[in-house]
């Protein structure tokens, strides 16, 4: 078992009041896992990433417990999470195009990076991942803004995984790039896993197609909570919470002419955390609610590792 | 590389061109006769010598002549190095009446502007996100900048020239001494030196340290700090990166600010009668000195020029973008 997460909890401290972005997410995951975290803007996926390695000002861990290859993640206290960062949990940011200082050259900074966390730079390894990803090795002689696009994300995506991480978090990092790009990062991802360089990975998109390219499992979040887990084809052809059915079901599908048939989004919106309905989150918006959705569904394994939150499921 | 120094030198050489020409304008449309001025400071009443005089100067200055070649005549003569003959210190030539003025400016503003520079990006940089440092070098910060220089100046004097009585309020060195190389000279001159130094320095601190203080904030919000904390780099490293980032823009501060340098800090030399090119100017302009006037912003605007160039040049060595644009220029 690489990562166990128990009924976390974490919300965010505003004016108005606390915000329950992630309110009580249990989940495993397994060595060699990659586990893809889909839903909407706001459902908590990126909360629940960042929970994991590094909680801004604003966060508040109020309750649950990690742990990471059997040891447990200080992740509410900043200072006594920093042994873990990098070594053992580490982050391939949305923001891959400005992750890198401007007035440091590449090689400069990672030397830098890892002299700080008490590290020697291995030179040959750094050369050999960046031959993986095929970039020129001189990157390391220029600065960030001298690489296009795709090679500053595929030079954030070296440097994070460089320490061989149990889990690596990757958050939303395909949303800025063309579909080709797309491929070839989960592509590359996939190979990062299988020659070891990451044990197990959490794979934050909103993108469910893509997600299903690479995930072995998906999991489906719905405002701050979880709504369904399930081996990647399970999710995808057998869903059985309303929600993750009518994501699915949003998509676009090739060779269907849409001219006959229209597609359908999910009507209303997401409720606000502030103040979250009692029972199932989902109800205002579900096809399906009936009276017993004021209660809050548990999550029940349905089939074999297909876990969902609902009482119709 | 080249082009872009080249295309730089070509725009300092263009702003220097116009800048002479305006500079020459500006003394000739002013109202007032400096000649007649001149002959009224000798006080004689016969009109015939009046005359003498009068004919005597205009022909000296070259103001007989039509204005095209009074304006060709004076870059001849800048070309050679000669800015003309003071009308106010006859018969001293300008060059000379300004090169005397100039250490003393130089010497109070030099280290005014560059210790208020290191020391207030110090202090503004160790104060940002420090909660019990901020909310001390903040306050001070804006009370400092707010400040007028002249009312510091006076606050200074009268603190520490009149109450305590430990330091001289006027000159660049006693009225009991004549300049020379002496040990007692020397001390007079740093006497005379440290309340206009300490009432320029105190104000740019402030404002220093403030804009450090804010840049650095924002560069300790920014995609690249937020990426190294998250991979656990120690404060130590994020904020060395966060500060040399910031010092950016207040590299561009201090270039503005060395820009005027030679200028002086007018006001502060007048409350100190300190014998910089403050005074200088005020002097020149009361008496329509022409050709000091010309002198003194000749002098001011080759500073400006100087000054930027060197910050160009520096730019080009502490950020790598700037660099960029010169392989853009080039295409």
């Amino acid at each position: 078992m690489t990562l166990s997460v128990q009924d976390l909890r974490v919300y965010y401290r505003t004016l108005r009041g606390e915000v329950k972005a992630l309110d009580g997410v249990s989940f495993e995951l397994a060595d060699g896992e990659i586990l893809g975290l889909a839903g909407e803007s706001g459902c908590g996926k990126t909360t629940l990433g960042k929970s994991l390695i590094r909680m801004d000002g604003r966060m508040k861990h109020v309750g649950g417990r990690v742990e990471l290859d059997g040891e447990e993640l200080p992740i509410g206290d900043t200072v006594k999470m920093n042994p873990f960062r990098f070594t053992e949990v580490s982050i391939i940011p949305q923001y891959s195009m400005s992750a890198m200082n401007p007035t440091r050259k590449i090689g400069r900074m990672v030397r830098e990076l890892l002299d700080s966390r008490g590290v020697t730079v291995d030179t040959e390894e750094l050369h050999r991942r960046l031959d993986l990803v095929e970039l020129d090795r001189d990157v390391l002689k220029r600065y960030p803004m001298e690489l296009s696009g795709g090679m500053k994300q595929r030079m954030v995506m070296v440097i994070s995984t460089l320490l061989n991480p149990s889990l690596l978090i990757a958050d939303e990092i395909t949303s800025a790039l063309d579909v080709s790009t797309q491929k070839a990062v989960v592509t590359t991802l996939k190979g990062f896993r299988d020659l070891g360089f990451v044990k197990s990975m959490i794979f934050i998109t909103h993108d469910i197609s893509l997600t299903n390219q690479l995930a072995d499992t998906i999991m489906v979040m719905y405002a701050g909570k979880l709504a369904e887990k399930a081996p990647s084809d399970a999710v995808v052809n057998r869903p059985r919470h309303p929600y993750t059915q009518l994501l699915i079901s949003s998509l676009p599908e090739v060779g269907v002419r849409y001219a006959d048939k229209k597609l359908t989004g999910i009507p209303g919106n997401p409720p606000s955390l502030l103040d979250p309905p009692v029972g199932c989150r989902f109800q205002d918006r579900c096809p399906l609610a009936f009276d017993k959705c004021r209660e809050e569904p548990p999550v029940v394994e349905v089939e074999k590792d297909h876990y969902v939150a609902c009482w119709k499921a | 590389m080249r082009q872009y120094f080249g295309r730089k030198l070509f725009i300092y050489g263009l702003t220097f061109f116009v800048a002479v020409t305006v500079n020459w304008l500006i003394p000739r449309f002013m109202p007032g006769d400096p000649v007649a001025s001149m002959v009224a400071r000798a006080s004689i009443s016969q009109p015939e010598a009046v005359a003498a005089m009068q004919a005597y100067y205009t022909d000296l200055f070259g103001l007989d002549q039509s204005l095209i070649s009074q304006y060709f005549n004076f870059w001849a003569a800048l070309v050679t190095g000669d800015f003309g003959i003071s009308i106010w210190a006859y018969p001293k030539p300008v060059a000379d009446v300004i090169l005397g003025a100039v250490p003393y400016t130089l010497g109070l503003m030099i280290p005014a502007i560059l210790l208020s520079w290191l020391v207030g990006n110090w202090a503004g940089a160790l104060a940002a996100r420090r909660k019990l440092l901020d909310n001390t070098v903040l306050p001070v910060g804006y009370i400092l900048t707010a400040t007028p220089y002249m009312w510091i100046a006076i606050l200074l004097c009268w603190g520490f020239g009149v109450v305590l009585g430990v330091l001289p309020v006027a000159g660049g060195y006693s009225f009991a001494l004549q300049p020379s190389w002496s040990w007692e000279f020397i001390g007079s001159l740093a006497q005379h030196w440290v309340l206009p130094f300490a009432s320029l320095f105190l104000v740019a601190l402030g404002g220093w340290a403030i804009g450090m203080r804010n840049m650095i904030i924002y560069e300790l919000e920014a995609d690249y700090s937020n990426y190294l904390a998250a991979l656990g780099a120690p404060h130590r490293l994020i904020r060395r990166y966060a500060f040399r980032n910031a010092v950016l823009p207040q590299i561009t501060g201090l270039a503005l600010q060395l820009g005027v340098l030679v200028a002086g800090a007018l006001v502060t030399e007048i409350v100190f009668s300190y014998p910089g090119i403050g005074s200088l100017i005020l002097k020149a302009i009361q008496n329509k000195d022409f050709f000091l006037i010309q002198g003194t912003f000749l002098f001011i605007v080759l500073g400006v020029l100087i000054a930027n160039f060197i910050i160009d040049v520096v730019y080009v060595v502490v950020d790598p973008r700037t660099r960029a644009g010169m392989a853009g220029a080039s295409t």
